[in-house]
């Protein structure tokens, strides 16, 4: 119960971070993706049913306030979750390297993914443009903000196991 | 991993179906979004009353400690510059006593032109922007009025002197305006003076060098010219007609060498957008 509210609400503030904080700091217009984050880390500290749930209240956010089709990014959002879920057995907290691997990758994959499906689609076939111009500065932007947010996140979800282990 | 936390009486049904029976939901969500109007109403409610008013809150807050900030650290600029300023306003008394002279002669000629803004006449609702869409992808945004305001879909939005985009989405307090910068937006517009009607294309790869895409102008006179101003034409049937877009830079005759296109740029400077009017005067049409 405590971590599902508390989940809620880490996406809920990753969303506003998200999309009101391009407009206070200098980041040229790109944002980090938090809610990329967060997906992923509830993946591969928690399993692909974490992940996954997380991956589709941040998708379902995204879509009801801007997306044209409902579901479009709860889908992305979603899969994304599972498949982190898979590294949960190689996952060791005080090793930092997998998680930003993870997390780069999966940025990675959402970007193209929405690239294809909302760009390609329409013609528009300057990969290179949108790769170094969009994608590029926010990989970089997510892998700072991931390097400096990890260990919180990570602190959260041992709280919630302890919690968890008190109540069972 | 704490994966398997048995002692719950609770039935755990592999992962992998949870998955497939998201997908079908997400799935399904889409088609209706699509087809219908269905989607649109509950779930935009919904966010109207959770997630809006602290988008609102943060949004506010923000603006007001940047303001404050701001006004101390100018404090101390202010007090050098007015003593410039002091020294400048009598060199510029001065001046305005020569200007004066031309400044009724520009009124008589502006009457002559009839240059008067047309839209200077749309009812407006002025409404603060409070998000950018949270991907990079778009040029979308939110502002803080909503149905509740009288704000309805496909209404216009313009900042300052021109144009901005065209209210998409509406909830009770909130509102998603799509830019004309956006890579999905695409309007009907025309050349003021030559009343040339062209389509004006948003693209997010132009935008960062500060233009925006035109194209079929019809134009076999070479009437028009570097310079000349772009406003909405009378035949959209979503935009008002004259409002202005922005200016043309660049021209080039298309290989079909029947129509023109290029690049031109707008008014609005759209890095810097905070207070926005929307026009709640839509646009008639037959049905």
């Amino acid at each position: 119960m405590y971590r599902k509210a508390v989940v809620l609400l880490l996406i809920l503030i990753g969303y506003l971070l998200q999309s009101t904080m391009i407009r206070i700091l200098p980041l040229g217009g790109v944002a980090p993706n938090f809610l990329i984050i967060l997906t992923s880390c509830f993946g591969f500290m928690r399993g692909k049913k974490d992940g996954m749930y997380a991956g589709f209240i941040s998708g379902l956010i995204l879509d009801v306030l801007f997306g044209e089709l409902i579901g479009f990014y709860a889908l992305i959002y979603m899969v994304i979750g599972y498949l982190n879920g898979f590294f949960a057995s190689i996952f060791y907290p005080e090793d930092i390297k997998l998680p930003v691997f993870l997390i780069t990758s999966s940025e990675l994959v959402y970007c193209f993914i929405v690239y294809v499906f909302r760009f390609l689609i329409q013609g528009k076939i300057h990969f290179g443009y949108y790769f170094l111009h969009i994608i590029l500065p926010e990989i970089v932007y997510t892998i700072f903000v991931t390097i400096i947010i990890y260990k919180v996140i990570l602190n959260i979800n041992e709280w919630l196991e302890d919690l968890e282990r008190r109540n069972i | 991993m704490a994966r398997n936390r048995s002692g719950r009486n609770k039935i755990n049904i592999p992962s992998k179906y949870v998955l497939l029976a998201l997908s079908v939901i997400c799935v399904i969500m889409m088609v209706l979004s699509y087809a219908t109007d269905m989607m649109s109403i509950v779930p935009q409610t919904v966010a109207g009353y959770t997630v809006i008013p602290f988008q609102k809150a943060i949004s506010y807050a923000g603006n007001w400690l940047f303001n404050r900030s701001e006004s101390i650290r100018e404090l101390e600029e202010l007090r050098i510059e007015n003593e410039e300023l002091k020294e400048t306003v009598k060199q510029l008394t001065i001046r305005i006593n020569d200007l004066t002279t031309d400044k009724y002669e520009l009124a008589e000629l502006r009457q002559l032109m009839a240059l008067d803004e047309r839209y200077s006449d749309y009812p407006t609702v002025g409404a603060r922007v409070i998000g950018k869409d949270a991907g990079n992808w778009y040029s979308t945004f939110l502002i803080d009025k909503g149905s509740n305001d009288g704000i309805k879909v496909n209404m216009n939005v313009m900042a300052g002197a021109g144009l901005v985009g065209i209210v998409t989405s509406v909830g009770p307090n909130w509102a998603t305006v799509r830019s004309i910068i956006d890579d999905d937006s695409n309007i009907s517009a025309m050349v003021l003076n030559t009343s040339d009607t062209m389509i004006v294309t948003g693209d997010l790869e132009l935008y960062s060098k500060g233009n925006i895409k035109f194209s079929d102008l019809r134009d076999e006179d070479d009437a028009v010219a570097e310079g000349d101003q772009i406003v909405t034409s009378q035949i959209s049937d979503k935009y008002l007609p004259g409002i202005s877009i922005g200016y043309i830079k660049e021209i080039n005759s298309d290989s079909n060498n029947l129509t023109k296109s290029g690049y031109l740029t707008p008014v609005v400077d759209f890095e810097h957008l905070d207070i926005v009017l929307v026009i709640t005067q839509m646009k008639q049409t037959k049905d």
